[in-house]
């Protein structure tokens, strides 16, 4: 199967961004989402950058960022698991398959495995509850898991 | 000219949709085959898609459960050689409209979905869309459109329930040059996806009832404040804006009239709190989104402290079809306080999952075993999860309880946003309301003590619980903290994160005493109370749950029958899970 690469898009977007938005109001949460889109998450300097032009202090900017599950403050790995944790997930076995998958990468979640191939995320919904259980791997959904069937998944993107 | 739609909403593009539209397309273009290839959004039987609808003379041929190869050899006959695949219809052509999942809905906000094109504004527009912009501008004052909702009855379906006309007449009456509409998209419950489903189904009947609610109340600027999760519906709601800004639907002089609305799309960052209003607002501005104390109500200190009404997406959708159609048919439909229909996003063990719009005052079984068609593998239907985390479990004994916002109340559940989780008896209500404890605990803001700490506490007891360490007197601790947080906390999510315990407490407390009396879990899900064994007559001795098992619990030789060292066993599970014979029996 081919597997998509985690492109990230060009570094000037999240520059160009802080110039158009810095004036404009209530743009924090934009910005820090505009960082994330060009770093895959936001760093350290991006803190600071946004807290110079938009006059808000870098604490502050941390309490937001840390409120929203959104945001992270560390790089992912090359691909990004998402397990739903939905309701129609749970009833389904959604268990079995987290349990599936940290036995086989050795990663809990919002962890990165060591070689730096998967991150393990949680989210609450991904919407598609008929295909129940879920997960994502980058873009590409799977459903109607089984431990087997995960396994299977999950080989093919470790070679 | 055929004409082929493919169902390109989430579900579909989970089940595999876009692959299934690009043979089709490389395979109209190689063959020059003469159809008109569309895509459209959620026709709301998720557990049928791919979905792949062929009009041909007037006669719709739905195939259910595509794959690449029944899209070939569908086109091989239907598309090129003018037969249809009879076997891969989801409808019998002759029974069509005696279909059990369309005959007792009735489709007023999914009116659209499925079968425009959503990326089309000329679909909308040939569907009846911004007529009914155009009756208000043209012969309506901002008080007759209030008061025609009002006289609908259309009550917030997000999940309060509080009458829109109402709403609006407040933010109306009060003072302020500048005034906001927000429609709330933030669908957090989890396993609710009515509003997406709408945003990428049909997005301009929200945008047009948002125009309305702003000429109604006297604002020029909404917000659309959506889940950044749902990246199809954002895109879709990008596109139907700026047709809208190149037809004169929204921008400066609206149809040649006075008067001037626009949009702006804020993709929220992840937090089930901003649901609530208040918080919502917060999150706009770009802070924390942490709820303050009502009142001052947002309809007259909202956003940057100007009146601002908030409603949710099924809400706006609502709106033109009222306009339209008259308050008095609004208000035919459904029981003396609840009017309309409600989108329910059907879940769980149910056999035909999906997006259904039932009238007011059909019962919980009509819509489980009609609509639904009833449990997966005709298990034995245990109860109904309503409102999510807010909500709670109504039990089959109740199956005849009519939809209705103050009959649901009652019971314990709440109505909601619409998500509906069907349990079967595989399913243990102490887990059910652990799980939704443990969400409401990991997303409560933190403001109020009992809430940031008393749930916490909640979530403590009930772990307890299943790991089969439970006291009686843990029940009652659980039903006097639960009082506390519903009278102590400042918005809707603590006020209501105890629904979930409270009601299978009250319905299942059997259940509760059998885990803590009998150190049972009667549905057999609690990891701590089940114990594995190798049935001997179905082992075949592989060993692979001897090499699995993480800590050497299992014994056992090539050949022979394996054996679980109960005293190891950690219960992972990993060995019932690895097993090919089925050999791993749970106890």
């Amino acid at each position: 199967m081919e597997l998509q690469k985690n492109t990230l898009p060009s570094k000037k977007k999240f520059k160009v961004d802080l110039i158009n938005l810095k004036s404009q109001q209530g743009s924090l949460i934009r910005l820090l989402q505009s960082a994330q889109e060009t770093y895959g998450y936001v760093p350290e300097p991006a803190i600071y950058n946004i807290s110079e032009l938009v006059g808000i202090s870098p604490a502050e900017i941390y309490g937001v960022i840390t409120f929203y599950s959104q945001f992270r403050l560390k790089p992912l790995g090359k691909y990004v698991i998402k397990i739903c944790e939905g309701t129609a997930c749970h009833v389904n076995g959604a268990v079995e398959i987290l349990r599936t998958i940290k036995n086989e990468l050795g990663i809990g979640i919002d962890e990165t495995s060591d070689d730096g191939l998967f991150t393990l995320l949680s989210v609450a919904c991904l919407g598609c509850c008929s295909l129940s259980p879920v997960i994502m791997i980058n873009d590409k959904t799977y459903g109607k898991l089984t431990p087997e069937k995960i396994r299977s998944i999950l080989s093919e993107y470790k070679q | 000219m055929k004409k082929v739609k493919v169902g390109l909403g989430t579900c579909g593009i989970s089940a595999g949709a876009e692959q299934i539209y690009k043979i089709l397309k490389d395979s109209i273009q190689k063959n020059n085959i003469e159809v008109d290839l569309v895509e459209t959004g959620c026709m709301g039987r998720c557990y049928q898609e791919v979905l792949v609808e062929v009009d041909d003379n007037n006669q719709n041929y739905l195939y259910k459960n595509v794959t690449p190869d029944k899209i070939n050899q569908i086109i091989h006959e239907h598309l090129i050689h003018n037969k249809p695949v009879n076997q891969y219809l989801a409808l019998d052509l002759n029974r069509q409209s005696e279909d059990q999942f369309f005959q007792k809905q009735k489709r007023i906000v999914l009116r659209n979905c499925g079968i425009i094109d959503p990326t089309s504004i000329q679909d909308y527009i040939d569907r009846d869309g911004y007529q009914a912009l155009k009756i208000v501008l043209d012969s309506l004052t901002p008080e007759q459109v209030i008061q025609q909702i009002d006289q609908s009855g259309l009550r917030g379906r997000g999940g309060g329930g509080f009458p829109t006309g109402m709403k609006w007449s407040f933010a109306r009456k009060a003072e302020g040059n500048k005034k906001y509409i927000i429609c709330n998209a933030d669908e957090g419950d989890p396993g609710a996806f009515m509003d997406r489903s709408v945003l990428e189904g049909d997005p301009h009947s929200v945008i047009e009832g948002m125009i309305i609610a702003g000429y109604a109340i006297g604002a020029n600027l909404g917000y659309i404040y959506i889940r950044a999760e749902y990246p199809q519906a954002i895109q879709k709601l990008k596109t139907a804006i700026e047709q809208c800004h190149l037809q004169n639907y929204l921008g400066e002089n609206i149809l040649n009239r006075k008067f001037r609305f626009d949009l702006i799309i804020k993709e929220g960052a992840g937090a089930f709190v901003c649901g609530e209003e208040t918080a919502l607002i917060s999150s706009i501005q770009g802070k924390r989104g942490v709820p303050r104390v009502r009142p001052p109500f947002p309809a007259v200190k909202g956003l940057w402290d100007c009146p601002t009404s908030i409603n949710n997406v099924e809400t706006f959708a609502n709106i033109s079809w009222i306009i339209l159609h008259g308050a008095e048919n609004f208000s035919q439909l459904g029981t003396a306080k609840s009017k309309g229909t409600k989108v329910f996003a059907l879940a769980g063990k149910i056999k035909r999952s999906g997006l259904v719009e039932v009238p007011m005052g059909i019962t919980i079984n009509e819509i489980i075993y009609e609509v639904g068609g009833g449990i997966i593998n005709n298990r034995q239907f245990k109860a109904v999860q309503m409102g999510g985390p807010s909500g709670g479990c109504i039990p089959a004994s109740m199956g005849d309880l009519k939809i209705d916002y103050d009959e649901i109340t009652s019971t314990g559940a709440i109505m909601g946003s619409g998500g509906m989780i069907v349990l079967d008896d595989s399913n243990c209500m102490v887990d059910v309301a652990k799980f939704f404890l443990s969400f409401t605990q990991k997303e409560s803001c933190g403001k109020c003590t009992f809430c940031r700490i008393g749930t916490k506490r909640m979530l403590e007891i009930l772990e307890k619980i299943s790991l089969g360490q439970g006291e009686l007197e843990h029940l009652e601790i659980l039903e006097d903290l639960s009082y506390q947080i519903k009278k102590t906390s400042l918005c809707g999510l603590g006020q209501t994160a105890p629904n979930p315990v409270l009601t299978t407490l009250k319905y299942f407390r059997d259940e509760y005493l059998a885990h803590i009396q009998d150190h049972r879990c009667p549905a057999r899900v609690c990891p701590a109370l089940v114990s594995y064994q190798v049935n001997p007559e179905l082992c075949k001795g592989c060993t692979l749950c001897v090499k699995k098992c993480p800590v050497n619990a299992i014994r056992g030789e090539k050949g022979e029958t394996a054996y679980i060292d109960q005293d190891k066993c950690i219960k992972c599970g990993m060995c019932f899970d690895v097993c090919k014979f089925k050999a791993i029996i749970k106890n």
